[in-house]
């Protein structure tokens, strides 16, 4: 039995999801935050059935990668429960007619209906149904009212075998319904719906916007900076530092095991950053330099998806994102790549053409470090003083820039205008705003941790054997030559395959000048995308235009890092 | 009533769609969304440095770019109260 989730973008089908299969989805208000489906399981009379959360669609003739990927899994359902806008019935309707076209046991989920209330709008639920020949169940998904009516009605699920109509025939059949179940009664402006209208003006919204932006950024910095001097430096200084010392002294201080677990001692002590050891460095760097940061971006980032302000920040995005061949709606992806590049480039599949989807996942991958890079940068960088972090983030965005304005040109092609709902603006439901954040925290934890761990032990032993030594010599033209770094470098870059926080660690012991580290920063940054990002872009974009994109990076990072190491 | 572009409207208006002169793919996507000859919108804001424009329909907010703005001809309607 395949129950499957349909309807319009962002009107709560993955909470409705988590509701019915207790497993928990990330959620944001924004059309196209499910681009993949999801599945789950719930039980029903004692049967075990499969839910799946289709991305949502307005209409089954899809115009991007997230509506095909809607559109195939419909034909493997058994019963289809349809979630509705019930604020907007009239559009949402659309596909509900297309469904019922399909011969699909279809229920009707009337989602957000409190909403209506203060809306002013009716609905004759009763009506509605009979008009439809389906069951139709008010719901609050966010709540979990009615959700329990709903399972109750799913063997219910009716096809009232309806044939198929044209694009103009099915809009009279909706308007034809409208007008039989739905009164609207005026309502006054809200303080919400004012705000909303604000945020959109080109004057009064690109202020706004640049608040925003800079708000985010100081909070960010707080939470970590708080986090790592408050909670997670006196932890490791005041409890692990002692029995790493204890430790220590029972291997002797040296030799292979306590290289290994340890690291190298740094005058005669333990240094987090430098010793490199699978304890010392190997949990100080995820956990107190990279985890803090993890935190407080997903906190901000998770607040801004609630609110519904990034679809704001898209449409004014718009005039900028044109010019680098994107849309507006492309800031959202570059806004998740500075949490990871993974999730960042997935979510490019809400942007309609090939071109765009190239461009955006191949500026992504080359110009926005993600959140564990970016703490490793505060951290290395932001220790030299903060104008070189500023140098960093302002190459990058350079390069951004021009990349784009390249891409645009070069790639074949035309990308399509800008056309995006724009939810209302709504308080972030606390609960889910939190579980979003947990997930994406423990998803760092446990898909981050065993790398980096794997990492050092590797270089360690690669270390002994003298392997990078041998790499160091063979590629010293191009580091020394070209970033002016010293030939150890290179085994950073290298590592920057598996873990670019990592890699940035590496360079801590080598003794870099400021302008070294910055011309290490940006390359590490641009050079090669990291493991996981190579799987994602690899799947995402095909053999032949990642091999593109790939070269793309490595010529770039090297005109990059050449120009930059001419400069500082 | 005069039928000028979407983009020439001013925000704040009520006009209703008499046509939209793009191609069939276009003419779907806007239609998902409820844009469609016939339906009465509201602009929101005027498109600054041919940024997009924001329309309301149907108690939905939908921006939409300037390119697809400028095909879209609507009919002023009569604002004086």
């Amino acid at each position: 039995m395949k129950i499957l989730l349909i309807g319009n973008p962002n009107i709560g089908k993955s909470v409705v999801f988590s509701r019915l299969t207790g497993v928990n989805v990330i959620s944001s208000n924004y059309p196209g935050t499910t681009v993949n489906y999801t599945r789950g399981y719930m039980k029903l009379n004692e049967e075990r059935a499969e839910v799946i959360d289709v991305p949502g669609t307005y209409t089954l003739e899809p115009t991007c990668e997230a509506e095909e990927v809607a559109l195939r899994m419909l034909n493997s359902g058994d019963i289809v429960i349809n979630i509705v806008n019930a604020t907007n019935l009239e559009r949402n309707l659309y596909l509900t007619l297309q469904l019922l076209e399909r011969k699909l046991p279809v229920i009707v989920a009337l989602n957000m209906w409190d909403d209506t209330k203060h809306l002013g709008i009716s609905i004759d639920v009763v009506k509605l149904s009979s008009l439809l020949g389906v069951p139709v169940i008010p719901t609050v998904a966010t709540t979990g009212e009615g959700i329990k009516n709903l399972v109750e009605h799913l063997y219910n699920a009716a096809s009232p075998g309806v044939a198929v109509r044209s694009h103009d025939e099915r809009w009279a059949a909706v308007g034809h319904i409208i007008e039989q179940v739905q009164r609207v009664s005026h309502h006054h402006h809200t303080w919400r719906e004012r705000l909303a209208d604000a945020t959109v003006r080109p004057f009064s919204g690109g202020i706004i916007a640049l608040a925003v932006l800079a708000a985010a950024f100081t909070i960010v910095r707080f939470i970590g900076e708080s986090l790592i001097s408050y909670v997670f430096n006196p932890l490791f200084d005041n409890l692990w530092l002692p029995v790493l010392n204890g430790l220590s002294n029972i291997l002797g201080g040296g030799g292979f095991l306590h290289d290994i677990l340890i690291g190298k001692l740094i005058d005669g002590n333990i240094d987090y950053v430098q010793s490199f050891g699978l304890l010392s460095s190997g949990l100080y760097v995820p956990l107190a330099m990279v985890l803090p940061y993890i935190i407080s971006f997903y906190i901000i980032l998770g607040l801004l998806e609630d609110t519904g302000y990034l679809p704001r920040l898209a449409v004014l995005m718009d005039t900028i994102m044109h010019r680098v061949g994107l849309h507006g709606y492309a800031i959202i992806p570059t806004l998740l790549g500075f949490g990871c590049n993974v999730p960042a480039i997935l979510s490019t599949r809400i942007l309609e053409s090939k071109r765009e989807r190239f461009i955006a996942a191949t500026l992504i991958s080359i110009a926005i470090p993600c959140a564990a890079l970016q703490a490793m940068i505060f951290g290395l960088v932001g220790e030299r003083g903060w104008q070189y972090v500023a140098i960093v983030y302002g190459t990058l965005f350079t390069v951004w820039i021009i990349l784009g304005l390249i891409l645009h040109r070069l790639v074949k092609g035309f990308s399509p205008e800008l056309l995006i709902e724009i939810p209302p603006y709504r308080l972030p439901p606390w609960r889910a705003t939190l579980q979003k954040l947990w997930m994406r925290t423990y998803g760092f934890l446990k898909e981050a941790v065993p790398i980096i761990l794997g990492a050092i032990v590797v270089i360690n032993i690669l270390y002994s054997l003298g392997v990078f030594e041998a790499i160091a010599n063979f590629t010293a033209p191009v580091v020394t030559g070209v970033f002016g770094l010293p030939k150890e470098a290179v085994t950073a870059i290298i590592i920057g395959f598996l873990r670019k926080d990592v890699a940035l660690g590496m360079l801590a012991p080598l003794a870099l000048t400021n302008g070294q580290l910055v011309v290490g920063s940006v390359v590490l940054s641009m050079f090669f995308p990291c493991i996981a990002t190579f799987v994602v872009l690899l799947k995402e974009l095909g053999v032949v235009n990642m091999i593109k994109s790939a070269a793309i990076m490595i010529i770039a990072s090297l005109i990059v890092g050449g120009i930059l190491n001419l400069i500082l | 009533m005069p039928i000028i572009n979407l983009k020439d409207l001013r925000a704040g208006e009520t006009a209703k769609i008499s046509r939209i002169d793009g191609g069939y793919g276009m003419v779907n996507r806007l239609a998902a969304l409820d844009i469609r000859p016939g339906r009465t919108i509201k602009k929101l804001n005027s498109s600054f440095m041919r940024g997009p424009v924001t329309i309301e329909v149907n108690r939905a907010q939908v921006a939409i770019g300037f390119g697809m703005a400028n095909k879209i001809l609507v009919e002023v309607k009569d604002n004086t109260p």
